[in-house]
């Protein structure tokens, strides 16, 4: 026997309009299901009284040390009992989908079918970080809602201090700006991790993400502390018959206003048979000329990936973009996506040494120095790693001759 | 001897491939360009002259199995059983026959999931778990989410913006619903309220000490117990102490506001990656609908889609027309708070004559 459903006025403001509304779904929920009957209850306990009502805890499953989050009710009444007691427990499910958010319905169904005999019926697809987060399990059924999940082939993604799920573009599978298998290199990093995610044990939080353009539509660069950006090295792709068709199709002064002088680097001229000349030395891979003229340009053949370090939000020390540390790898053999892994592997162990608690690599990174990181993953300078040189006198440099002499045998090197 | 228990199956991430439509297995790595025939919809490709037609369409993210289970009979209806969801939780609908594309449309369209999210739109709001979920809301998510979308549902299925919009959602100063072209974000206005009786037992205090970014929070004893205090003229109300030390309440009803952040960009596209700036604070947060952060939305993205030029991002459009035009132009107030005095500050002040009269 279901229980009656709460009053629910200010809920039933968002059920209107023409977006769908997860309110009407979490009561689809509560006609069968105490738990979303008194999700409701306490949801709108907080949208009358502008609190919220969860606490953390400790919940998890066996072998592992993090992937539940545990949230337990906090609206009890007088005599310490819960207000809402079908959710007084809470739980929520961090699972890893499949790279590049791909799903059959088979599979989807499986999963709705686990969540409906084990947890509350709610899911949300997906979380900030990219997980699958299955919301509202109680203690008891937590272990058996994972067992039945791992055993279709999912498994639990990060929380706390450890590698916590990746992300990876559509890219190749449909996008023909990707530069990159996207998915491989997701699977090769994250995969390679998976002890220091599912047993927390590092200052902070790790986050790979990859994009398989400089559009970088998984917000590597600023969201992950390990951005994978592909990229190319040789000419931008020219097909000078479609030029010709875009200008025709929409003018010139379109096409000057729109395409070579939005280029950050002036390296776009427009010829006067309606043809583009591109100054590929000086392109930065932008992508917004790509971007705009999709059928006349595209990203050249020596493709690759640049690689960026220590992306996050506000706390502690401030924002932080992710910056080069590599700016172009091969990603094409074997020994290529080895190479990445060992990279990523010095960073999480220099990382998980020198980091502070609580302190993520772009913060330690800014609290040490760029270069003091450099030397404990073993990876040298380059000036594609500045926006400028220094500007600041304050330094000292009596090795400038040695660390000359190393640049004079890296550059005689490769030539 | 007893069963042993179950041990977990270390698998990691999925293998996308078996799960994928054919036709992007068939021309993984091989697509040569895109178009867009109308809002919601893509048209891929490949060099091998295969075609594949995506349809877009807006989800509530936080679903019900029932709403989940609908998506999927769409998918066997029309897109070969297959389906894959966005960064800001649009679901995507592939086919490979572009006489299936109207039907689709028309069938999300009648149930309810607004199809488009793609090119010059406002996608949807990438957005937190907020009340719903979270242990350290200062407001809703998924509600605040629903309210605005509902406001921006035309400019969501029109691709009427000088370039694309990403806006993003947190509960927190935390921030997790990320960068954003207009960011809505919680800014707590008011120090913490400590309950000095369960600082003991809740926390552990050199971590929370730690954990102050301006070192605003010292060790105390309070009524003779071992507790913490804070420096009420260092504190900025950052709500950072609050999550390792529950008892330092920092959400409060009144009190924590709603702040509006605009410019934040991911793309590389012209300009570099752009962080968002602050434009509007002390908004109410206001549940059911919060209409008076959906007013300040509203107002900038009207501005935003009368003076940018094409394919101008948020941010690209206020440097080029510098911040003075846009506070004139959206008429909102510019006061002392705007003017950065975190580390780094100085470069965020004009130290030229470049100045529009």
């Amino acid at each position: 026997m279901t229980k009656k459903q709460h009053d629910t006025p200010n809920l039933d403001q968002l059920e209107g309009g023409p977006w769908p509304s997860f309110v009407t779904g979490i009561k689809r929920l509560a006609e069968d299901n105490d738990m979303a009957v008194d999700l409701l209850g306490q949801l709108e306990t907080s949208y009358q009284t502008k609190k919220g009502y969860w606490k953390g805890g400790t919940v998890g499953v066996r072998g592992y040390g993090g992937g539940i989050i545990p949230r337990f009710t906090e609206l009890k009444d007088e005599d310490g009992k819960p207000v809402f007691p079908a959710a007084a427990e809470f739980h929520t499910l961090r699972v890893m989908p499949p790279a590049g958010m791909h799903y059959d319905t088979k599979t989807m169904r499986q999963l709705c079918d686990i969540w409906e005999k084990h947890g509350s019926g709610l899911i949300a697809l997906h979380g900030q970080s990219g997980d699958i987060m299955f919301q509202g399990a109680d203690t008891d059924s937590v272990q058996a809602a994972f067992d039945e999940l791992n055993e279709a082939g999912f498994d639990l993604g990060g929380a706390g201090p450890a590698v916590r799920t990746g992300m990876s573009c559509v890219g190749a599978s449909r996008c023909e700006h990707s530069c990159a298998n996207e998915q491989k290199i997701h699977r090769s990093l994250v995969n390679n991790f998976l002890d220091d995610m599912h047993r927390p044990s590092l200052p902070y939080k790790m986050k790979f993400k990859v994009s398989g353009c400089p559009n970088d539509c998984m917000n590597s660069i600023h969201r992950s502390d390990f951005s994978v950006i592909g990229t190319w090295r040789d000419d931008i792709k020219v097909d000078q018959t479609e030029v010709i068709n875009f200008v025709n199709e929409r003018g010139r002064k379109y096409t000057i206003d729109n395409v070579v002088s939005r280029c950050p680097t002036n390296a776009l001229s427009l010829n006067d048979d309606d043809t583009l000349d591109i100054d590929n030395r000086n392109c930065v891979r932008c992508m917004h000329c790509i971007n705009v003229m999709t059928k006349a340009l595209s990203p050249g053949d020596d493709k690759g990936i640049t690689l960026l370090i220590g992306g996050k939000r506000t706390l502690k020390i401030g924002d932080t973009m992710g910056t080069v540390i590599k700016p172009f790898m091969k990603m094409e053999t074997e020994e290529h996506y080895e190479a990445l892994v060992e990279i990523a592997e010095n960073v999480v162990d220099f990382f998980a040494e020198n980091a502070l608690e609580h302190e993520r690599t772009g913060e330690m990174i800014e609290r040490i120095g760029l270069v003091n990181f450099l030397e404990g993953i073993e990876i040298d300078v380059d000036p594609n790693m500045i926006s400028t040189p220094r500007q600041s006198s304050y330094v000292r440099m009596d090795t400038w001759a040695e660390e000359a002499e190393k640049w004079e045998e890296k550059k005689s090197a490769e030539s | 001897m007893a069963e042993q228990p179950r041990m977990p199956i270390e698998s990691g991430v999925p293998d996308p491939m078996p799960l994928m439509h054919p036709t992007m297995v068939a021309n993984f790595g091989n697509w040569k360009y895109h178009d867009r025939p109308r809002p919601g919809v893509l048209h891929h490709v490949s060099h091998s002259g295969d075609e594949i037609w995506t349809v877009r369409a807006g989800t509530q993210r936080q679903m019900d199995i029932h709403t989940i289970r609908l998506l999927c009979d769409v998918a066997d209806e029309f897109a070969d059983g297959h389906i894959r969801f966005t960064i800001r939780s649009n679901i995507e609908y592939m086919v490979a026959d572009e006489s299936k594309v109207a039907p689709l449309v028309e069938k999300l369209t009648t149930s309810g999931f607004p199809v488009g999210g793609t090119g010059n739109s406002v996608t949807m709001i990438a957005h937190t778990q907020g009340w719903l979920h979270c242990d350290i809301p200062g407001t809703d998510a998924s509600g605040v989410v629903k309210a605005l979308m509902d406001e921006l549902h035309d400019e969501f299925i029109n691709e009427r913006m000088p370039n694309r919009v990403h806006m993003t959602t947190s509960c927190c100063q935390i921030n997790c619903g990320g960068q954003g072209d207009i960011a809505i974000n919680i800014q707590h206005t008011k120090p913490p309220t400590i309950d000095h009786s369960l600082v003991a037992n809740a926390c552990e205090r050199p971590t929370v000490v730690a954990r102050c970014p301006v070192a605003a929070i010292r060790p105390a004893m309070v009524d003779g117990r071992p507790s913490l205090e804070v420096d009420e003229k260092k504190c900025m109300c950052c709500g950072a102490c609050y999550p390792p030390c529950p008892p330092m309440q920092i959400n409060d009803p009144e009190h924590s506001k709603l702040a509006i952040w605009v410019g934040g960009k991911h793309s590389n596209a012209r300009s570099k990656p752009m962080f968002h700036k602050l434009v509007a604070a002390d908004i109410p947060n206001n549940p059911p609908r919060w209409t008076e952060a959906a007013d300040v939305v509203k107002k900038i993205l009207r501005c935003y889609q009368q003076d940018a030029k094409d394919w101008e991002r948020m941010g690209d459009w206020i440097e080029r027309i510098g911040w003075p035009r846009f506070f004139e132009l959206t008429e909102l107030p510019f006061t002392k708070f705007h003017i950065d005095d975190w580390r780094g500050s100085r470069h965020s002040l004009n130290s030229s004559t470049h100045i529009r009269f």
